[in-house]
Order: structure tokens, then C-alpha cells, then sequence
């Protein structure tokens, strides 16, 4: 078996007597796509910010390739999240004044990369996810579905080795999540990404490789445990 | 439904005729469906054959009513054995999923662990289903999504249970 990617155990995070977390163990292979599954409130995105290295847990560890996220700087984290990691969240997400494309291209702008170079890869995701058409447009202009598809070129954009979604799907009526789903899991195939997939949904699930539940901040991870 | 594993599960907490038998079976899981006389002394006539019951005292007179049926280790195996084996996902599975959730509370077994075990089986047949749905053609998808829209279904149905075992413990212990 492939060495363990991102490893959590013991997770614990409270805001104020909410326990978001409360013993949450999670890891993930290269390539893997992971449903985290449970009931609305159960801490399911708070598990996702702590392994992305946005909130910082009260106790337990996060583990990425050797690095424990705790003991990194802040301007190492950020540049964690900017290099190695993707995100897609439900909406929201897209820079409102700025077209599709250029919301594609700018984590790699925000990398150095040129701007015609950036903008020609960032069409190429756009091609893929096959949305070509509104990519001279600004996101309040597009549909639910093309700005997700937007949103996921994105994230994919820089290549990062995991990516994190947190309900992508969850705006979207069935046709338009599934086909989300189909090119999300492709692209991250194709190119090797880890997936930490968020969703309450059992379909969106069913795109996974294998599933962690959440429930009351614990989150039993089968394969952790064996 | 496996009539035989229910009633083993009911006489874990202790011996009882048939007819008592009969009743429980009706009042909790026979809603729509009572058992006929018939079923319920085959069934135990087979439990019997098969070690999983013994009789445990037989009242004066004659007739098959007059025993009263304790379970045997082999029975209390034997429903272990159905309560930790997940169901093989199928729509309208929801009588014996009940049934199995009400037995595993009554017997103090782990209900959240028998949930989450069906759960993964459900998974694992709607990860098999998408991936034929996903490299076929729009035959294949239609016939997939029926499925999984079922399966969906009885997924939710398990979650709202999950959520509410607290709530039916309390009711099937009082
Ligand atoms: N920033 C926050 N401030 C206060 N409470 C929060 C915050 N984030 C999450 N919570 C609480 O923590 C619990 C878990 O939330 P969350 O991780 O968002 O669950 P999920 O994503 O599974 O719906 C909830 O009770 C929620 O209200
Ligand atoms: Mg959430």
C-alpha cells in the first residue's frame, strides 16, 4: 500500500461549549478520493479546515507528508494551502469582478506565473470541464452549474496534490452535481489528487473510493483504525 | 423478513409460549402483516430441529401451546450472527432493517454499529453502480439512477434512524 498522504488523529476543537471535534481521526493515500459523510453539524467541515491548515485544532494532530501543520509558521501554512492544496466549497468562492478565466488563473498569477501563460492553462481547465463558452464572462453572469465547473478548474489549476470540497455539489440540482462529480473525480484521477469530498449526500458519495463518518465531532476512519 | 431470527431475538430476554410469542411479533413488527398460528409453530418446530430453541416447560394439557421455548447458546449465536451481517442492499428492505434495529436495542447490542455497517454495504453497491453509470451508455445510466434513488432512499431512512436512536430505545425498553 502507497504511504499515507494527510493523517489526523485525535482531533478536538470547541467553539465555546460546541465541540465541533471531539476525537476525529482521519488519513488519505495519493489519489484517493474520501467521502466525509454525516448529518448536518456534525463537524464535518470543521474536520475539512483543520486538514487544510484554516483552523488550527485545541488538541490532536494534523499530518502532511512528514510535516505536522502545528508546527509550521502561518506564512508556511498559507504557502501549504497555495501550492500543494485545492479548495471547492459549496458557492461563493469566484472573485465577482473578475471573468471565469481570470478566476482560473489566479492562483497561478498569485504563484508568479505570467499572465498570458496563466490565462492559456486556465483556459485549458475551463476546455476540460467543459465550460468553455463562459470564459470572457463574470461569475454573477454564469449558472449555478458553469460556475462550479469554474470553481473546480480552479482548484485543479495548480496541480495540487489534494483536493478539498466541501459539499461542491451541494447548490446543484442531481443532473448538474453528477456531471460536477464525474468531472471533479476524472480530473483529480488523472492527475493524482487526493479528494477530502465533504457531502451529506449518499451520491455524491458513491463517487468515492471509500468513506469516513462523522457523527457528534467523532469520525471513525475504518481504515485508519485497521 | 427471517421470522426465525426474530423471535430468537425476542426470547433472549427469557423463555415464552408461543402464542406470547406471536403477540410481541405482532404489536412491534407485524403492523400491517399479523403471523398466522401456523407460521409461528413451523417456525418454532424448526428452531427447535435445528438446537437454536429448546423447550423449557410444558403446562398441563395438550397441544402445541401448552410450550414454553427458551433460546439456546447456539440460538443466541445464531442471531449474532444475523444482527452483524449487513443485509444485501435490495429496495424495500425496510421491515427487516427495523426489525434488526429494535432487536439489537432490546438485546443491548450495538445499534449504531449495525447501522453504519449496512451503511457501508449500501456504499459499496452505489460505488459499483456509479462506476457502471459512469463508463456506459444512457441505458446504463437510466437504469443505474433507478437504483441508486432507491438505495439513496433507504440510506436516508437509516440516517434518520441513527439519529433517532436515542429516542427509540426509550420506547422499545419501556
Ligand atoms: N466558526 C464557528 N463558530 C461557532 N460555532 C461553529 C463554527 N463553526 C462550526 N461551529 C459549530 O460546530 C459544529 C460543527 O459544525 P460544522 O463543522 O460546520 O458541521 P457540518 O459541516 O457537519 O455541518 C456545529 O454545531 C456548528 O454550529
Ligand atoms: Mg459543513
Amino acid at each position: 500500500m502507497t504511504e499515507l498522504l494527510l493523517v489526523a488523529t485525535g482531533l478536538r476543537k470547541s467553539y465555546g461549549q460546541t465541540a465541533a471535534l471531539d476525537n476525529a481521526d482521519f488519513s488519505i493515500r495519493p489519489g484517493e478520493v474520501v467521502a466525509v459523510m454525516g448529518p448536518s453539524g456534525s463537524g464535518k467541515s470543521t474536520l475539512l479546515h483543520c486538514l487544510a491548515g484554516i483552523v488550527r485544532p485545541d488538541g490532536g494532530q494534523v499530518r502532511y507528508r512528514h510535516r505536522e501543520l502545528s508546527e509550521m509558521s502561518d506564512a508556511e501554512r498559507s504557502a501549504l494551502r497555495r501550492d500543494e492544496f485545492g479548495f471547492v466549497f459549496q458557492f461563493g468562492q469566484l472573485v465577482p469582478e473578475l471573468t471565469c478565466v481570470e478566476n482560473v488563473a489566479l492562483p497561478l498569477r498569485l504563484n508568479g506565473v505570467k499572465r498570458k501563460e496563466a490565462e492559456r492553462r486556465a483556459t485549458e481547465w475551463l476546455d476540460r470541464l467543459e465550460v468553455t463558452e463562459v470564459s470572457a464572462k463574470r461569475p454573477g453572469e454564469v449558472s449555478g452549474g458553469q460556475g462550479q465547473r469554474v470553481a473546480v478548474a480552479r482548484a485543479l489549476v495548480t496541480g495540487p496534490r489534494v483536493v478539498f470540497a466541501d459539499e461542491p455539489t451541494g447548490a446543484l440540482d442531481s443532473l448538474n452535481g453528477e456531471r460536477v462529480m464525474e468531472l471533479l473525480t476524472a480530473a483529480a484521477r488523472d492527475t493524482r489528487a487526493a479528494v477530502v469530498l465533504v457531502t451529506h449526500e449518499a451520491r455524491v458519495a458513491a463517487y468515492s473510493d471509500r468513506e469516513v463518518v462523522v457523527r457528534d465531532g467523532r469520525a471513525r476512519d475504518l481504515e485508519h483504525a485497521a | 423478513m427471517s421470522i426465525g431470527h426474530t423471535f430468537l431475538g425476542l426470547l433472549e430476554s427469557g423463555p415464552r409460549h408461543g402464542y406470547d410469542l406471536k403477540r410481541t411479533f405482532d404489536e412491534r413488527f407485524g403492523h400491517d402483516r399479523p403471523l398466522a398460528y401456523g407460521q409461528v409453530y413451523s417456525t418454532l418446530a424448526r428452531l427447535l430441529k435445528n438446537g437454536l430453541v429448546e423447550v423449557d416447560g410444558i403446562e398441563p394439557g395438550g397441544g402445541p401451546e401448552r410450550k414454553r421455548y427458551a433460546i439456546t447458546d447456539a440460538g443466541i449465536t445464531d442471531v449474532e450472527r444475523w444482527l452483524s451481517q449487513p443485509e444485501k442492499p435490495e429496495p424495500y428492505l425496510q421491515s427487516t432493517l427495523y426489525t434488526k434495529v429494535v432487536l439489537a436495542l432490546l438485546t443491548n447490542r450495538g445499534a449504531a454499529e449495525l447501522l453504519d455497517t449496512q451503511r457501508s454495504e449500501h456504499l459499496r453497491l452505489m460505488r459499483e453502480l456509479t462506476r457502471r453509470k459512469t463508463g456506459g451508455d444512457l441505458a446504463d445510466q437510466l437504469v443505474c439512477d433507478h437504483a441508486l434513488f432507491h438505495l439513496e432512499a433507504d440510506l436516508r431512512w437509516l440516517e434518520l434512524t441513527a439519529a433517532r436512536l436515542d429516542q427509540l430505545a426509550k420506547e422499545v425498553r419501556k
